[in-house]
């Protein structure tokens, strides 16, 4: 099979549809019109300029190049994920505490992957490093940020059972047992949810593109195979790294609830 | 016998504090509204952050572990909370004196199957002195043990608590703003002033 190249008329042709669309909802006065173009222009700038990159980077081949795209993802993950807290640990802990599970969890997946599973030569070959720490970094980003928030949610709801709890001899562990159960499966439901309708409800994103590039089903089917259970391991691993640095810091080493390392809700 | 005592303990501007109260003892604790009491009943149990230090029988909050020392030195706030269903849940499963405990707060056994929603807060509140003893703390720091009760119920948690010392050589520290109440339970009485400074009761 071939793969068919898109050229930029073929890309205008499937903008009339959301143009279109715009134009409805701005004749039905639903609102929504002006923020659908501009995030309609966001996808085809953001991707248009991570495409010029990616082709520099791929044409380099060299681990420094590759690096760096890598700590840039890593640090616009780690700001998304503690940016979508609604309430926030002081002086800047949440961003690293996600970002620091992120790095561990994500990096070593995709590394021990790239050199143990795929045996491609040299294992940081942009191809597939790449794409496979984007997919691992944006699964843990959301598994990590919806438990952060979850976490700290839950804690700033249930301060008095926490302290009550505290006050009768239990250790800090003990007194937020269930809220960091609470937040480990808000963490997880999202990539469970998707394991679980993966090919019956969606056609997964990469698989499709894989089929779509030209490459035959059973091929596209074994990578996103692959790239499931990577993803649960690393959403996995890295929620419950961020779970815990996040309960840690919660309690201060007299098992004492420290809600001032919170701040109020924006 | 426990001896329980504090030296220079201070939360903030709240304090300093020195006591020392021998097993069976009880010290009261008065004062106005946002004095602070609850901030050093809450400091003794090592709950917030504080200078000077408590012993338990001459041994350093800070030289255990923090829940040991709480299992030991239990606040009991003035409005705890409850997690589980019923306050049954929140007993340990069989321990022998729940029966006379029940009966000595004039509570019916079945209250400990009911609803948390459904009892009311003079029950709550007997209950949380149920479950306290029943983890058989060693000081009591009641902080208003009956600010929700009537005055038979009061008197009945307050033959209850000063049983519970004299049996088991237990102390406790009792904040309270009815000064009839501490001057029946307490051995002595400390006034805490507006601004935070203890002064003997006068």
């Amino acid at each position: 099979m071939q793969l068919i190249s898109l050229s930029v008329v073929d890309l205008g042709l499937a903008s009339v549809a959301v143009f279109a669309l715009a134009a409805t909802l701005l004749a039905m006065r639903l609102e929504l019109a002006g923020t659908l173009v501009i995030a309609a222009l966001r996808t085809a700038i953001q991707l248009a300029l991570v495409g010029l990159i990616l082709e520099a980077v791929f044409a380099q081949r060299s681990l420094v190049w590759v690096s760096l795209m890598a700590l840039v993802m890593l640090l616009l993950a780690g700001r998304e994920a503690s940016a979508r807290q609604r309430r926030r640990f002081t002086g800047g802990y949440g961003f690293l505490a996600g970002t620091a599970a992120m790095f561990l969890s994500s990096f070593v997946t995709t590394v021990a992957t790239l050199v143990i599973v795929i045996r491609v030569q040299p294992w940081y070959t942009p191809q597939y490093a790449i794409p496979l720490l984007g997919m691992l970094l944006g699964n843990t980003m959301t598994g990590i940020a919806l438990a952060l928030d979850r976490l700290t949610g839950e804690v700033w709801r249930d301060t008095a059972v926490i302290e009550t709890r505290l006050a009768l001899g239990a250790t800090a562990t003990q007194a937020v047992a269930s809220i960091r159960r609470d937040a480990m499966r808000a963490g997880l439901v999202p990539m469970l949810n998707a394991m679980a309708a993966a090919g019956i409800i969606s056609l997964p994103g990469m698989m499709t593109g894989q089929i779509l590039a030209g490459s035959a089903p059973w091929e596209a089917v074994k990578y996103q195979i692959l790239i499931m259970f990577l993803i649960a391991a690393g959403t996995g691993f890295g929620t419950l790294l961020a779970v815990t640095l996040g309960t840690r810091r919660l309690f201060d080493n007299r098992d004492r609830l420290r809600l001032d390392r919170l701040r109020a809700p924006r | 016998m426990a001896r329980f005592t504090t030296t220079s303990l201070a939360v903030d501007s709240i304090g300093p504090v020195d006591i020392s109260l021998h097993g069976g003892e009880c010290l009261g604790l008065g004062g106005p509204s946002g004095a602070g009491k609850t901030r050093l009943l809450r400091a003794m149990a090592d709950l917030d952050a504080h200078d000077g230090q408590c012993r338990l029988d001459g041994q350093a909050a800070a030289a255990i572990a923090a829940p040991v020392w709480r299992s030991r030195v239990m606040y009991l706030a003035a409005e705890p909370a409850w997690w589980a269903d019923t306050p049954g849940e929140h007993l340990p499963a069989q321990h022998a004196l729940v029966a006379d405990w029940l009966d000595a707060l004039r509570l019916d056994a079945g209250l400990l199957d009911q609803p948390i929603g459904q009892t009311s807060s003079g029950q709550r509140q007997r209950l949380a002195l149920l479950r306290m003893l029943c983890l058989e703390p060693i000081v009591l720091l009641l902080d208003e043990p009956t600010a929700n009760l009537d005055a038979d119920n009061s008197r009945a948690v307050e033959q209850l608590i000063r049983d519970y010392c004299n049996e088991r050589g237990a102390c406790a520290v009792w904040v309270s703003h009815d000064i009839a109440q501490l001057a029946r339970v307490a051995d002595y009485r400390l006034a805490l002033s507006a601004t935070g400074q203890v002064n003997p009761w006068s």
